[in-house]
């Protein structure tokens, strides 16, 4: 059925911390093992060996340069990326410094690279569910999880449309559409570990940039992280409800831009030292 | 957006056919109930335009149909596609394109069956009686095809008209644009079938004038269509990834070195590139030039049938370039990420 089921309390997904994320694609590179590869499975793509490899990644990492405002405004905008409630606040057009309303002074002691993971949000009004002619892209009504059912799905790839945020891409190889699982079949998998019940691109990330959790609940972890962190989600304004939050960049420290200060070099008396410690400092100082 | 042929072709063929049964159940329902019971014969007479336009507009619509099924991953699922209407335009789109067949079904066999009845069967007892249809199921029918035909358009237009990542697609000009398309481009056929040898209808004069007239509001309505999509509000990869409130972003690099499905699918920048001339050329030769032929032939009648099959040729290959535009020319949200500005 591709009506949505009814607002349910839990709401499985992923906090993404861009502060952390050092753009390595662990995660993306671990989905696609456990997702296509299986232990001794082939990758489903096409030419997967060759020169032109094609194929589906639910999980792909891009990276942007971040100018930075001048100092001006850098303070404004650093408040407003911890203060913002987790409704995605940092995204509404009036709580943002456009390029259109005011000029930007770019200021190089603010720019940054953030990396940024995309995948999908599991929205809780999401239209590539209620577009979908079979029912094959559907909803969990108990964890928020949207799937596609890849034997019912024609290939139509509707969904793919309709998603703003590019996370469905159709396999020619299978003739259907594929999408983040959120590793339901690793969540609630009882043969693994209890620790390792948690999706492979929260598992593989090195630098712990991924959670995972029920976002519906106020008092677990990842919303608490998201309060503390002022966590956002992606372009509320097109009313998907995304179930993912990203966590803004945190505000560079005082002083990181202050040009270096060398320890001050002691005075020594190298007549007292050996001759092999005077050569050795001869050859140092040049 | 990429512009899929098996979906240009669709949405024309079908639109064409769809609107050329709109104007035979129009037809159907206003120039039938006016004959005199024994003339009837006459009006159903092989052939005709009722019965041609039926046959022409069953062959456009199972033509596109058909080649929708050629996008499918999984063709041999499509009957699948049936069971959402609830929620999805596609499967609307199916159960009324299914539906409408009905109606043109039981009037067309009718038709087929009245018209070749021998004359002799008229003649001794009531005429009426011997016909299939009845002329108040005759109107029902005509109804239900007007409705049914109507009702596959507005689904078809919905299905782009309701996906909001596409500005170009989701706004309040798609859904009358493929109304008003789907009528003037079976007013097109109507006319050029009129203009066959054989065609007989009554008054020929009411096609180049609905012809002349859709032109001219087909071409207003994409006029300021396209001044709609040209007035992007600005949109950029700092609102798509919520970065904006620390800086200008821009992108930096790209998940992989190589094309994605996403980037394929939904990164088509040809078509804005070339976009003024593509409109003018669609403009000149599918609304401007058959609507100077339809003025043509109604001030000369005698030039009316070239005039036609020049008005469909010229139409048609305009309507196409407006559709291949109508594809192309679209921008997605997800190429934000991919650094586009304003979702190119
Ligand atoms: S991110 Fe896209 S695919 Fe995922 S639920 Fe939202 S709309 Fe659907
Ligand atoms: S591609 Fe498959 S899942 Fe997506 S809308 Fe079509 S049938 Fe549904």
């Amino acid at each position: 059925m591709t009506g949505l089921p009814p607002p349910a309390a839990r709401k499985l997904g992923l906090v993404i911390d861009l502060d952390t994320c050092v753009g390595c694609h662990a995660c993306a590179v671990a989905c696609k093992e456990w997702n296509e590869g299986g232990a001794f499975g082939p990758l489903p793509d096409q030419d997967p060996y060759g020169a032109e490899p094609h194929g589906v990644w639910f999980n792909r990492v891009h990276t942007y340069e971040v100018q930075g405002f001048g100092p001006s405004s850098a303070g404004s905008a650093c408040k407003l990326a911890a203060s913002a409630p987790s409704q995605g606040a940092p995204t509404h057009p009036e709580s943002r410094p456009s390029t259109g309303e005011r000029p930007v002074i770019p200021d190089p002691a603010n720019a940054m690279s953030v990396h940024f993971p995309r995948s999908c949000l599991h929205c809780e009004t999401p239209a590539c569910v209620t577009v979908c002619p079979t029912g094959a892209s559907y909803k969990r009504a108990e964890d928020g999880i949207v799937l596609v059912d890849e034997d019912k799905c024609i290939g139509c790839q509707l969904c793919a449309w309709a998603c703003p945020y590019g996370a469905r891409e159709f396999s020619a190889k299978r003739g259907v559409m594929q999408k983040c699982t959120l590793c339901v079949d690793r969540i609630y998998n009882e043969t693994l570990d209890e620790a390792d019940r948690q999706p492979a691109c929260v598992m593989a990330c090195p630098t712990r940039a991924r959670h995972f959790g029920d976002l519906g609940d106020p008092q677990s972890k990842v919303s608490e992280l998201v309060a503390e962190r002022g966590g956002y989600a992606l372009m509320p304004e097109l009313g998907y409800k995304p179930v993912n939050r990203y966590l803004p960049p945190r505000p560079r420290r005082a002083g990181g831009t202050k040009p270096e200060t060398r320890p001050a070099a002691e005075p020594i008396d190298t007549a007292q030292m050996s001759p092999l410690l005077r050569w050795v400092d001869r050859v140092l100082s040049r | 957006m990429r512009p899929t042929f098996s979906i240009i072709f669709f949405t024309v063929m079908s639109g064409a056919g769809y609107g050329l049964w709109i104007l035979m159940a129009l037809a159907s329902l206003l120039i039938w109930p006016e004959r005199p019971p024994g003339n009837g014969m006459a009006e159903v007479a092989w052939p005709n335009l009722l019965p041609c336009g039926l046959a022409a507009g069953f062959l456009l619509v199972s033509c596109g149909l058909v080649s929708s099924l050629g996008h499918l991953g999984q063709p041999q699922r499509a009957w699948r596609a049936l069971s959402q209407w609830r929620t999805s335009w596609l499967s609307r789109e199916g159960i009324a394109a299914i539906l409408t067949y009905l109606p043109v079904i039981g009037i067309g066999s009718a038709i087929f069956h009245d018209g070749r009845m021998p004359v002799d069967a008229m003649t001794g007892g009531d005429p009426l009686a011997a016909l299939w249809m009845s002329s108040e199921m005759r109107t029902v029918a005509s109804i239900l095809l007007l409705a049914g035909s109507v009702a596959t358009i507005l689904c078809t237009a919905n299905i782009y008209a309701c996906l909001k990542p596409v500005r170009a697609w989701h706004n309040r000009h798609v859904v009358a644009g493929y109304l008003l398309i789907g009528i003037y481009s079976g007013a097109l056929v109507a006319w050029a079938l009129a203009a066959l040898p054989q065609g007989q209808i009554v008054d020929l004069r009411v096609l180049p004038v609905l012809v002349a007239v859709f032109a001219f509001a087909t071409a207003l309505l994409k006029h300021r269509y396209w001044r709609f999509i040209d007035h992007d509000p600005a949109s950029s990869t700092a609102d798509a990834t919520g970065l904006g409130s620390l800086g200008n972003v821009r992108s930096f690099e790209q998940p992989h070195t190589q094309e994605n499905y996403l980037t394929h699918e939904m990164g088509f920048r040809l078509a804005r590139k070339h976009s003024r001339k593509l409109r003018t050329i669609c403009l000149i030769a599918g609304f401007a030039l058959p609507a100077l032929l339809a003025l043509l032939g109604l001030a000369w009648p005698s030039l009316s049938a070239p005039a036609a099959w020049l008005a469909l040729i010229g139409g048609m290959s305009g309507i196409f370039v407006e559709r291949w535009l109508f594809f192309a020319e679209a921008k997605h949200t997800v190429m934000l990420y991919y650094g586009a500005r304003n979702a190119d």
